[in-house]
């Protein structure tokens, strides 16, 4: 009932493509924030931070990224882990590199560097389509970790051929290294979701969102209107590398302290986003958060209630998991390939309308 | 009956094009123009040409021989978007709109080639993002009106009937405010009023903003309304050029097409 729209009409076309065109929407999005923000750092601790809380952020980075490639400009990537990896590693190289840039620069940087190499395995996006591209964006992959694994520099010649996070902080506050605090690399991941997914909603909604769907609907159709399909392709895989590269940085950085390549950014981590994505919502925002909170949390849960509740065994358990993912995998594709979002959306419709559906 | 109105020089002149596809011969040796403010029909039987013709003319074929003169200019190899830029928009002989985006959104997507905010802008949103979105929103809004779409503004085109995403594909080619503009069986598979409203928008749209249109159509009948000169095609060589009446009762013409296949 209070789910309405009426007395809330639009006068202008700005109030009118506004993010959230619904009042009561407005109000539940600045609730969470302002709960993201001020209340939820006063109550994490340990678990809620290594087990729901930073993962959940740093994967819905991750599924940012991909969404705006697969989702909304219709390039199939398998390549999601390896340039999370790139990210890690720019992070690493540049937080030892240059020991008094600010860790919030570096993160960035760390993004920016990902995208720049996400252009060059873009390239070919120019000419394959589809499952020819997927393949190739998998060689990728597997040559990204195969080089992090292969060539020292990447880990200043350390014994183990694993990278270590020093301790970096932000107004003298440790968000990196093992003296940070749960609230400290909490906020500090939050922020840069935050600001991303508004980036995110407004490169989508404009110009350059446009002239990624239309290539994904229609692509000789979008080049005769005018989209240049180089532009619009690389442009994509640009700006969705650079979310993956802040999420391999923010993974490695703050959430895991120490990776080694093949284990953090294997194949399983690229199918992983990508069924966040589909499970969610392909060309969705929200869907992208949607998606990374369930394939983070159904594990959590499970665990809790099965291994902790009913005492079965782990890998019982494990399987379980992996096979009610895969029947949502075909669920989804199948019937709503739009994914969590859409249901959401479906049912707000709905709830619009009610109690009179006609 | 159209021979009193007078038109400006060429905006588009063709000469010479061949074009071939392995073995199949799709245009010999094609020469026209088109004047500034005309309605020009292309027509001809099934396969005759008309559509590769209008390819060759937004670029997406490129003719093995003649040239191209558009906007006064002989006009180099390039590329369908930029041509599109020079100012040429189209639509498709079977629909080509962006299924998963909104009618409001297709339309938009037809004037990309007049947004410019970058990256950086687009990511801020607020200032010039936000300014050059309304800015265009409002020109779009304008074709909304005039094509009565107002309703299906924010449906996405997926799901709306053929009639009406016909409507919307004509719509998105409007928003690019080209100089010159294509069409490709605007009014195939319509019913009679469909057909009735897409005539109308078509004279309104050269009436009111002066387009330059170019559109290929089996209706003899709306040909003979609406066209300033016609062009007939067969088997990819042009066999008749000139104003409705003289087309008509032209006796290649007849033999070639009105009298077979008049669908
Ligand atoms: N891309 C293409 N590849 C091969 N042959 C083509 C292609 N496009 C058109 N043709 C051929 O060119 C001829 C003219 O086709 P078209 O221009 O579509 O005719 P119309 O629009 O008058 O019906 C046909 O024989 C068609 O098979
Ligand atoms: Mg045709």
């Amino acid at each position: 009932m209070f789910y309405r729209e009426s007395g809330d009409f639009k006068t202008s076309y700005a109030a009118d493509q506004q993010t959230f065109p619904i009042r009561f929407d407005r109000i539940v999005v600045a609730l969470i924030l302002v709960c993201a923000f001020l209340v939820v750092p006063f109550f994490i601790n340990d678990y809620w931070e290594k087990s729901i809380l930073l993962p959940f952020l740093v994967w819905s980075l991750a599924a940012l990224g991909l969404n705006i490639l697969t989702g909304y400009c219709g390039q199939v990537s398998l390549g999601t882990g390896g340039f999370m990896a790139v990210g890690a590693y720019a992070c690493y190289k540049l937080t030892t590199g240059f020991p008094d840039l600010n860790i919030i620069f570096v993160i960035l940087l760390s993004g920016g560097i990902t995208a720049l190499v996400g252009i060059i395995f873009g390239l070919p996006s120019l000419r394959i389509k589809g499952f020819y591209l997927a393949v190739a964006t998998l060689a990728s992959q597997f040559f990204l970790v195969w080089l992090f694994n292969k060539v020292p520099w990447f880990y200043n010649y350390s014994a183990s051929g694993q990278i270590t996070m020093p301790e970096r902080s932000v107004f003298g506050t440790a968000v990196t290294g093992s003296a940070a605090t749960p609230s400290a690399t909490y906020l500090f991941s939050l922020l840069f979701v935050v600001v991303f997914a508004f980036i995110a909603r407004n490169l989508t909604r404009g110009r350059l969102g446009r002239s990624w769907m239309a290539i994904r609907d229609m692509d000789i159709a979008a080049e005769i209107i005018g989209v240049p399909p180089l532009q619009a392709k690389l442009s994509a895989f640009a700006v969705s590398s650079f979310y993956i590269g802040l999420s391999g940085a923010l993974f490695f950085g703050v959430y895991l302290g120490a990776v080694e390549p093949t284990e953090a950014f294997g194949i399983d981590k690229s199918f992983l986003v990508l069924f966040m994505i589909i499970i969610g919502g392909l060309g969705s925002i929200f869907g992208s958060f949607v998606g990374a909170a369930f394939m983070v949390l159904l594990p959590v849960l499970f665990k809790n209630i099965m291994v902790g509740g009913f005492g079965w065994p782990t890998d019982m358990v494990q399987h379980f998991i992996f096979m009610l993912v895969g029947g949502l995998i075909m669920f989804f594709l199948i019937v709503e390939p739009h994914g969590l979002a859409q249901l959401w959306r479906v049912t707000k419709e709905k709830l619009r309308l009610w109690p009179f559906p006609h | 009956m159209n021979s009193t109105r007078k038109f400006g020089d060429p905006i588009l002149s063709v000469n010479n094009i061949s074009l071939s596809f392995g073995g199949v011969k799709a245009l010999t040796n094609i020469s026209f123009d088109i004047l500034q403010g005309e309605i020009r029909a292309i027509i001809g039987p099934n396969g005759a040409g008309k559509s590769s013709m209008l390819n060759v003319i937004n670029g997406f074929y490129h003719p093995q021989e003649g040239e191209v003169w558009f906007d006064g200019k002989l006009r180099g190899s390039l590329r369908p978007y930029e041509i599109a830029r020079q100012g040429i928009a189209r639509t498709f002989q079977n629909i080509a709109l962006f299924k998963g985006m909104s009618t409001l959104d297709n339309l938009m997507t037809g004037r990309i080639t007049k947004m410019h905010a970058n990256i950086f802008w687009q990511a801020l949103w607020k200032g010039k993002a936000e300014k050059e979105e309304l800015m265009h929103r409002e020109r779009v809004e304008r074709i909304i009106d005039f094509l009565e779409i107002q309703a299906i503004r924010k449906t996405p085109v997926g799901r709306l009937p053929y009639g009406l995403q016909k409507r919307v594909e004509l719509g998105r080619a409007l928003a690019a405010e080209s100089k010159l503009l294509l069409l490709d069986e605007p009014m195939a598979g319509m019913n009679l009023e469909e057909k009735e409203d897409m005539c109308r928008f078509i004279l309104e749209v050269n009436d009111q903003f002066g387009t330059t249109i170019a559109l290929i159509e089996h209706d003899m009948s709306v040909v003979m309304d609406i066209a300033d000169r016609v062009i007939v095609l067969d088997y990819g060589k042009k066999i008749g050029d000139g104003y409705p009446d003289e087309v008509r009762n032209d006796k290649d013409v007849i033999d070639a097409y009105l009298g077979v296949a008049h669908d």
